[in-house]
């Protein structure tokens, strides 16, 4: 048979090695490196601060952060899935993970947040950004670990990077997303009462789109969580790490435990995200407000009658 | 007096041609050809009216008349394709962004159709809007939007959401936003059209009593022209981007300009629009102690071929005859004093009450008096001319005697005094 390779055959591996190899690298390593300073400086905070804190300490305020946020199942269920997590003798790692994802969702929102908002309020941004997180989401993230590791070098900063290229995406799609989707009459409005961009953009636009925002924050925080495995494999330590080893060696175990570390961090996380989202949002009155106009009902229709101009 | 608003040759044709579609209007196509052949949108064509300092001017017309788009050009939401909006002396169609938004921070604010309340802001925070856009200081604006809720009756509910009020109480908030910065013009884009009738009459009456303290300059827009009529003081009735004819009520009631205008005032409230001065007649009278007033009063009635005649105490209204009663007292019996068979009983009006509350007054059959403000008798109304102005066909003369009252002055008094309170 006659294949087209007979005739034209495109080295296109080598054209990619020679552009990351000889291009890339020797001449953008310094910046590239440039680039980690910052990453390096947010996760040494949070890093050291989660490993200075006591577990108890830890386990009580997340409980008690989980009871104001999302109600009194899932702050009994963190606190459980917490103690155990100490018990199978997990909780460094866990901390470092955190840290991890902690940083890397920092990193999304500060990026993904002000570009969210610029691909919302012009279209040609948004032709141009739409592909590239089509890619983004489509490629997969092992093809770009080879590149990171060869401009950033291994360890947990390039594993944190690799996690934000993978977890970006959805955080810059749902505020553009949710600022797109405020009704028109209250731009109308708030354009008819002389607002400026930035006024528009802080007094409607963002309150609005809030509850989107944070549903875009919650999915990149979920997809974060999913890349500490992968993110071992360049370096990155933790959980994923004990997983990743835990394969290396067949160690059942190790795997097993590591995954469950995972899985309950997951949980937590999602869940808290999850009801902030849902607290934050506007439209629906809170549970004080709807418990207070439960309450005086007959009031409000008092103060509805006497409403009305005589 | 200058004009507030100054609207010249407005046109906004939507789409990519704009230039395309002008120069096929100019051409004498219709806003249907046009869309047909070229895809463009005629929104608004030609418009062009002058709106002075406290009337209030109402656009109606259908759905898809341009009315919204019309609107929106005079505070540059939607720019003209051509055409000026001078307001004051600013022309808002050419004028720079930052002027732009200093005329809608401080001249000119706009109350929409569904409200469009903020609903992650209280309703003391969605009326405090344009003050805090303006910079205005946390403490003025709380004190500024209380008053403007006070104004509509709402202050009590400051601290709510807006969607925990209902319709009528959401409008009144947007009133009271729009009424906050104390703008010299409102633009309402059909304030009203989301509330049920009852409300709907509610809010209209409440507008008109509003009006007469504020005296603002209000653009109107409504697809209701019983509601137009109502509250415009002058009146432009718009079809296919266009004004086809721009008056006040009774102009437009008693002479559409075509079958368009006719259509629509054929089943309009006649009692509302036409008001007690449209069909008063010159008051025969004789004063009660003139000497042989009895004589004096079945003469005038016999000459001016009524059957009843009102008696005047020193100007003042004291009573009616009616010349049946007289003629037996008077030239049968001899009785010659007024006062025995004068009927004290008697229907007196002001001259700007609606015909349709002249129904319970013209109940005894009697013709019904018309006074000045002191008092003084300055007219008489037949029952049959009320009737015949409801009905639409009325009679010459008294189409004659409205046409003398200079038209000025019962254009404000339209405005000020037609409604029931
Ligand atoms: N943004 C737009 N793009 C294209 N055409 C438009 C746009 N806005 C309005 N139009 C068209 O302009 C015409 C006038 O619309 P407009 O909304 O001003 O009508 P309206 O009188 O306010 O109607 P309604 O009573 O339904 O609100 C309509 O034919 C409409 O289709
Ligand atoms: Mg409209």
């Amino acid at each position: 048979m006659i294949s087209p390779a007979d005739f034209v055959q495109i080295p296109l591996d080598d054209w990619v090695n020679s552009f990351v190899r000889d291009f890339l690298v020797p001449n953008f390593r310094p910046a590239f490196r440039a680039m980690q300073v910052p990453i390096t400086k947010v996760l040494e905070q949070i890093d050291t601060f989660f490993h200075w804190l006591p577990m108890l300490v830890f386990t009580v305020g997340l409980t008690l952060i989980a009871d104001r946020t999302a109600g009194r199942g899932v702050a009994l269920f963190s606190l459980v899935a917490l103690i155990f997590i100490d018990m199978i003798g997990l909780w460094a790692e866990t901390m470092t993970t955190l840290s991890m994802i902690l940083t890397s969702v920092f990193f999304c929102a500060v990026i993904g947040i002000p570009l969210g908002i610029w691909t919302a309020r012009s279209d040609r941004v948004l032709l141009v950004v739409r592909p590239i997180l089509d890619i983004m989401q489509t490629i997969p993230s092992f093809v770009y670990l080879v590149p990171i590791v060869m401009l950033f070098g291994v360890g947990m900063v390039p594993g944190i990077i690799a996690t934000i290229i993978f977890a970006l995406p959805p955080i810059i799609r749902l505020t553009n997303l949710g600022i797109r989707n405020v009704r028109g009459d209250l731009i109308e409005a708030a354009e008819a009462f002389g607002s400026t961009r930035w006024q528009m953009l802080w007094e409607v636009q963002l309150p609005l789109a809030l509850r989107t925002i944070m549903a875009g924050l919650n999915q990149t925080l979920m997809l974060a969580l999913s890349m500490v495995v992968i993110a071992a494999l360049i370096g990155a330590g933790g959980l994923g790490l004990t997983v990743y080893t835990g394969l290396g060696r067949l160690n059942v175990g190790a795997a097993t435990t590591g995954g469950i570390g995972i899985v309950l961090l997951a949980i937590i996380l999602d869940r808290i995200t999850q009801s902030l989202g849902d607290k934050k949002g506007v439209q629906t009155p809170s549970l004080w407000q709807s418990l207070r106009s439960l309450f005086s009902a007959s009031k409000a229709d008092v103060g509805a009658q006497s409403g009305k101009p005589a | 007096m200058k004009p507030k608003i100054r609207v010249e040759g407005v046109y906004k044709i939507f789409g990519e041609d704009p230039q395309g579609a002008l120069d096929a209007l100019n051409a004498g196509k219709s806003k249907i050809e046009i869309f047909e052949e070229t895809g463009q949108t005629v929104g608004v064509q030609d418009v062009s009216f002058e709106v002075g300092e406290g009337e209030i001017f109402v656009v109606m017309g259908l759905s898809g008349s341009g009315k919204s788009t019309l609107v929106r050009t005079f505070n540059g939401l939607i720019p003209p394709t051509s055409g000026k909006i001078l307001i004051d002396d600013d022309d808002v169609a050419s004028c720079s962004a930052e002027r732009l938004r200093k005329i809608r921070r401080e001249k000119i604010t706009m109350v929409f159709q569904h409200f469009a309340l903020f609903p992650h802001k209280t309703v003391a925070e969605n009326v405090a809007y344009g003050l805090k856009i303006k910079g205005e200081s946390a403490a003025s604006r709380r004190k500024k939007a209380l008053a403007a809720l006070e104004q509509v009756g709402l202050a009590a509910y400051a601290d709510s959401l807006p969607g925990e009020l209902s319709g009528g109480m959401q409008q009144r908030v947007g009133l009271a936003r729009g009424l906050a910065t104390d703008p010299q013009i409102l633009l309402m884009d059909e304030p009203f059209g989301a509330l049920d009738p009852l409300i709907r009459r509610e809010m209209q009456d409440e507008l008109l009593h509003l009006q007469k303290i504020l005296k603002k300059t209000i653009i109107f827009i409504t697809h209701d022209l019983n509601e137009a009529l109502l509250l415009g003081d002058k009146i432009a009735i718009m079809k296919d981007g266009r004004f086809v004819q721009v008056g006040t009520a009774q102009e437009i009631v008693d002479n559409p300009a075509d079958d368009y205008v006719a259509a629509f005032v054929a089943d309009i409230d006649r009692g509302r629009v036409f008001e007690a001065g449209h069909v008063v007649t010159d008051p025969v009278t004789v004063e009660q102690n003139e000497k042989g007033a009895a004589e004096k009063a079945l003469q005038l009635m016999e000459e001016h071929n009524r059957n009843a005649l009102y008696v005047l105490d020193n100007k003042k209204v004291a009573g009616l005859v009616t010349y049946q009663e007289l003629s037996v007292a008077a030239r049968e019996e001899g009785r010659t004093d007024l006062t025995e068979v004068m009927v004290t009983d008697v229907p007196v009006v002001d001259q700007d009450t609606p015909l349709n509350e002249l129904y319970g007054a013209a109940s005894a059959g009697h013709p019904i008096a018309v006074t000045d403000k002191r008092g003084r008798l300055t007219g008489v109304i037949e029952v049959e001319a009320v009737f015949s102005q409801l009905s639409g066909d009325a009679s010459e003369d008294e189409t004659g005697e409205e046409g003398s009252t200079p038209p000025a002055e019962e254009k404000t008094e339209t405005a000020q005094g037609g409604t029931p309170r």
